[in-house]
């Protein structure tokens, strides 16, 4: 067991110190990049808070859809290689909202400020 | 210094011309950039464009209409009436800048962001969507005997383009997948007409004014094709930047862009702009996977890159909107 601060904590450190203390030193292309760099670090504490509870619940999901089990990686895989070959689709139970609660938990990482994002968590997630 | 070059090369060919000022980089890739500058002259400084690949990077990427291609694709545009800036020049090897082209600078915004927010485009904003129609009707009804040589794409060719791109990124993707067979199974075949595509027609390669669209920029990835191609792909949500409820650049509505378009004389056909609409959002979340791997392997280790990979997951949720659409 490693210690403490945990990754998330320190992660959010070094964003908070270059937000609050680094941002207004500096402009130009050299403040848009700073700004990607916060960006990254906020995705990463988003992931490492979000992706544990995410992932498990999109292995449950992918088992009941397919029938087998496997890491989220070899699931994914199996399912991508279905809808290619036509044996799953939009009609079979489950698809549609699997694909759905899945993407829902990628955008909340990746974008949680994109508009179709937005509107979509509005419909209750 | 590049302007030692241009300098050499306005007193060639523009009459009067005594050097240039002021030359920057606007953007640029490995294999071509983008430069601003300002042409000395007695009359009053004339604004200039320089698009190139430097030397050494002569050869163009295989979806790339080639530079020489561009610049006369741009000047017939500029001869129609079809808001485009004047090419001035043709670079010569001798002139040592590479292969390329000068052009007219056109004044205006092309950062689409600003463009949907600032007070200076609101006047512009409620007439871009139908002025875009009519900007894409004379595009399409360019001379195609005039046209260079250009690579022809039709949908299903470009169907197995996209699967090819996708598969070799070894990046399974289920809501990728399901675009795929969307599209193989609305494929709608040959257009029974085909004309110049542009390719790239969007929200971000438009020079807009407070008047509206002054000029049409990118032409890299024209091609001979389905027209309603350019009308699906200027309503891909990526390109409305938030503005999610106006298809069209984040300007207007899909019903003002077809009534522009058949205002020049021209038909639209809405099933085929829904086909090249999803088959545009599934080509961007491709291109995100191709960043992520340019910036895995590649000499461009930038954060940049590394985040555009983050946003394919974008064009997931757009593409089950599009083919999934959720109830309310």
């Amino acid at each position: 067991m490693q210690d403490e601060p945990s990754p998330i904590e320190l992660a959010k450190a070094v964003a908070d110190f270059l937000r609050n203390d680094i941002s207004p030193l500096i402009s130009g292309h050299q403040a848009f990049k700073l700004r990607v760099a916060i960006n990254i670090l906020d995705l990463v504490t988003r992931q490492l808070t979000q992706e544990q509870g995410s992932d498990a619940a999109e292995v449950e999901r992918l088992r009941t859809l397919l029938g087998v089990d496997g890491s989220v990686t070899d699931l994914n895989r199996a399912l991508a290689e279905r809808i290619a070959r036509g044996e799953v689709d939009l009609a079979t139970p489950g698809l549609a909202e699997h694909l759905w609660r899945t993407t829902m938990d990628k955008l909340a990482v990746d974008q949680p400020n994109y508009a179709s994002y937005k509107r979509e968590l509005g419909r209750g997630g | 210094m590049i302007e030692a070059e241009l300098s050499r090369s306005v007193q060639r060919w523009c009459n009067g011309a005594t050097g240039v000022t002021g030359a920057a980089k606007l953007s640029g890739g490995a294999s071509q950039e983008t430069w601003r500058f300002d042409i000395v002259h007695p009359d009053g400084p004339i604004g200039a464009i320089l698009r190139r690949s430097p030397k050494g990077y002569g050869a163009a990427p295989t979806r790339a209409a080639g530079l020489a291609a561009e610049a006369e694709l741009m000047q017939l545009a500029f001869e129609a009436g079809v808001p485009s800036p004047r090419v001035m020049h043709v670079l010569t090897p001798d002139e040592d800048l590479g292969t390329g082209f000068i052009m007219q600078r056109v004044e205006g915004e092309t950062i689409a962001r600003k463009i949907l927010r600032d007070d200076e485009f609101a006047a512009a904003r409620p007439i871009l969507a139908r002025q875009i129609g009519g900007v894409l009707a004379g595009l399409h009804k360019l001379p195609q005997g005039k046209l260079p040589a250009l690579r022809s794409r039709g949908a299903t060719q470009e169907i197995s383009e996209f699967e090819r791109d996708y598969r070799s990124l070894n990046w399974p993707k289920p809501v990728f997948e399901l675009a795929l067979r969307w599209l193989r199974d609305h494929d709608p075949g040959p257009s029974a007409e085909t004309t110049l595509v542009h390719g790239d027609f969007r929200n971000g390669n438009l020079i807009i004014g407070a008047d509206g669209v002054r000029a049409v920029l990118d032409w890299e990835l024209a091609h001979l094709g389905d027209p309603m191609e350019d009308l699906g792909w200027v309503c891909v949500n990526s390109w409305r930047f938030g503005e999610i409820d106006k298809p069209v650049g984040g300007f207007g509505s899909r019903e003002d862009l077809f009534a522009g378009y058949e205002a020049a004389g021209r038909k639209c056909d809405p099933a085929r702009v829904k086909f090249w609409e999803v088959m545009g959002t599934l080509r961007w979340g491709i291109m995100c996977g191709g960043m992520m791997q340019r910036f895995r392997e590649g000499p461009d280790h930038s954060m940049e890159r590394a985040m555009i990979g983050r946003r394919a997951s974008e064009t997931e949720i757009d593409l089950l909107r599009l083919l999934a659409p959720r109830g309310g």
